[in-house]
């Protein structure tokens, strides 16, 4: 066995491509992507799991990328807010912009992460449902309603696309 | 970019591997489940040198099996894996629950049951649940396995019955075939997600078909040191009549079982309120069930 604690390369799957790496074990993912990958769509909120800025899409679950060690990764595919592609996707991107969803900014690409995460599951949410999978991400300026009526827009222009 | 290059991180190749690992005395390998409580102080209060063995993603120690009598949850089934098994809803209802309290979606996805229970926090969600549905838990080691009574897990604040070079295997929850049997489960947060308990209340009871109280158990999070069973209580009410449970002494005995403290959550005050109207409600349900 090498030793652990120090750097070594691996080769992370990050929007459909592979980038060659070298970094210590322990490295948090949203690091990784941020200052090594340049992929600054990914936003540090809190660094404690409580604000979704950080959410990715790791082997099709949102997951927040600040708790995620590097080296639990490495045979995964990561999906960050610049690969983030399909039909749900677009109409995300859309009705935030459509319906003022996005304020600041820096829970916006969280937000998107999972309001397109849950259009891929589930095409047709209730409000309640849309509501609680997007309570893992905190919103300090819109109230969220905004928010939950961009998600609601894509629903329903998703089922009649 | 925080500097975690000091603290050591292994990915596990199989169990028997992370067993071998922890069981090198004096190393000091930790598990790390889903992580989501250890990365919360990754560069900051973890120390310089920990040494971490990621397990998380062992399928040894994932699988949800319905095996005769029992429910065999794996330690590394993540709060989802949890609630999308139908076992676990339809025989377990509280348990899907809590996990469905705990956190938000990103955290359930990637927190484990196991991680829950290692983490040993009063404040965890889970426990109070596993607690009154009278649980056991199997830890494993290269020594080999045993399994204790859940409620005998938690020694003190964050301290386990866990030996250092043991691994929790699973959770281990039997299935009852009695026709009165009532659970109730609630957390008490600030807000519906994303929140930290001020009062976890998860209970069980059972009851005879003339209406008296068979077996109850009544457990708590964030009500002292340990999620904790109310034992004073449950001996008052069982072998009452459910028609005519005594309320106002259970509330009054309910107050030398728990020892809530004042922190940045809540106060002892309202958790103590808190949790005694949660048991009265609990006792309006048994009241209202016509046997």
């Amino acid at each position: 066995m090498n030793h652990p604690e120090e750097a070594s390369n691996i080769e992370l799957n990050v929007n459909d491509k592979l980038h060659p790496i070298n970094v210590a074990p322990f490295t948090r993912l949203l690091d990784v992507l941020r200052d090594k990958l340049r992929l600054t769509g990914t936003k540090e909120g809190c660094g404690e799991g409580e604000c979704g800025a950080c959410a990715v899409i790791i082997d099709g679950k949102v997951i927040n990328s600040c708790l995620i060690p590097i080296a639990t990764v490495k045979n995964s595919k990561i999906t960050t807010i610049e690969g983030l592609s399909g039909k749900a996707a677009e109409l995300v991107k859309e009705s935030f912009a459509l319906c003022n969803g996005a304020q600041c900014g820096i829970c916006t690409p969280g937000m998107v992460i999972s309001a397109t995460d849950l259009l891929n599951k589930n095409p047709n949410p209730e409000l309640d449902v849309i509501k609680e999978s997007l309570s893992g991400n905190l919103c300090r300026c819109t109230g969220y309603i905004r928010i939950i009526h961009a998600v609601d827009d894509a629903a329903r222009k998703l089922k009649e696309s | 970019m925080r500097a975690n290059g000091k603290i050591q991180l292994y990915v596990a190749k199989d169990l028997n591997d992370a067993l071998t690992k922890v069981s090198d005395p004096g190393c000091n390998w930790q598990p790390l489940a889903g992580g989501t409580d250890i990365m919360v102080h990754a560069g900051s209060s973890l120390q310089m040198g920990a040494k971490f063995i990621a397990i998380g993603h062992l399928p040894e120690l994932r699988s949800i099996e319905l095996q005769n009598e029992t429910l065999s949850i794996g330690s590394c089934a993540t709060y989802t894996d949890i609630r999308s098994d139908n076992l676990v809803k339809k025989y377990f209802p509280m348990l899907d629950q809590a996990a469905a309290a705990t956190g938000a979606l990103a955290i359930q996805n990637q927190g484990t049951i196991g991680g829950n229970i290692a983490n040993a926090s009063p404040a965890a969600d889970t426990p109070p649940a596993l607690l009154a549905y009278g649980a056991e838990i199997q830890l494993i080691s290269t020594r080999g396995t045993r399994t204790m009574p859940y409620c005998d897990f938690h020694t003190g604040y964050k301290t386990t019955a866990k030996k250092p070079d043991e691994i929790i295997r699973r959770v281990i929850l039997r299935k009852t075939n009695e026709s009165n049997f009532l659970t109730f489960y609630r957390k008490v947060g600030t807000r519906s997600s994303l929140a930290i308990s001020k009062v976890v209340f998860a209970a069980s009871a059972g009851m005879t078909a003339n209406g008296f109280i068979s077996h109850i158990r009544l457990a708590y999070g964030s009500m002292g040191p340990t999620p904790l069973r109310a034992l004073r209580t449950e001996s008052l009410l069982k072998g009452t009549e459910a028609s005519n449970i005594p309320a106002d002494e259970a509330i009054r005995t309910l107050a030398k079982d728990l020892c809530p403290i004042d922190d940045i959550r809540s106060t002892k005050t309202y958790r103590q309120a808190v949790a005694g109207n949660l048991l009265k409600q609990f006792i309006e349900q048994l009241r209202g069930i016509t046997v």
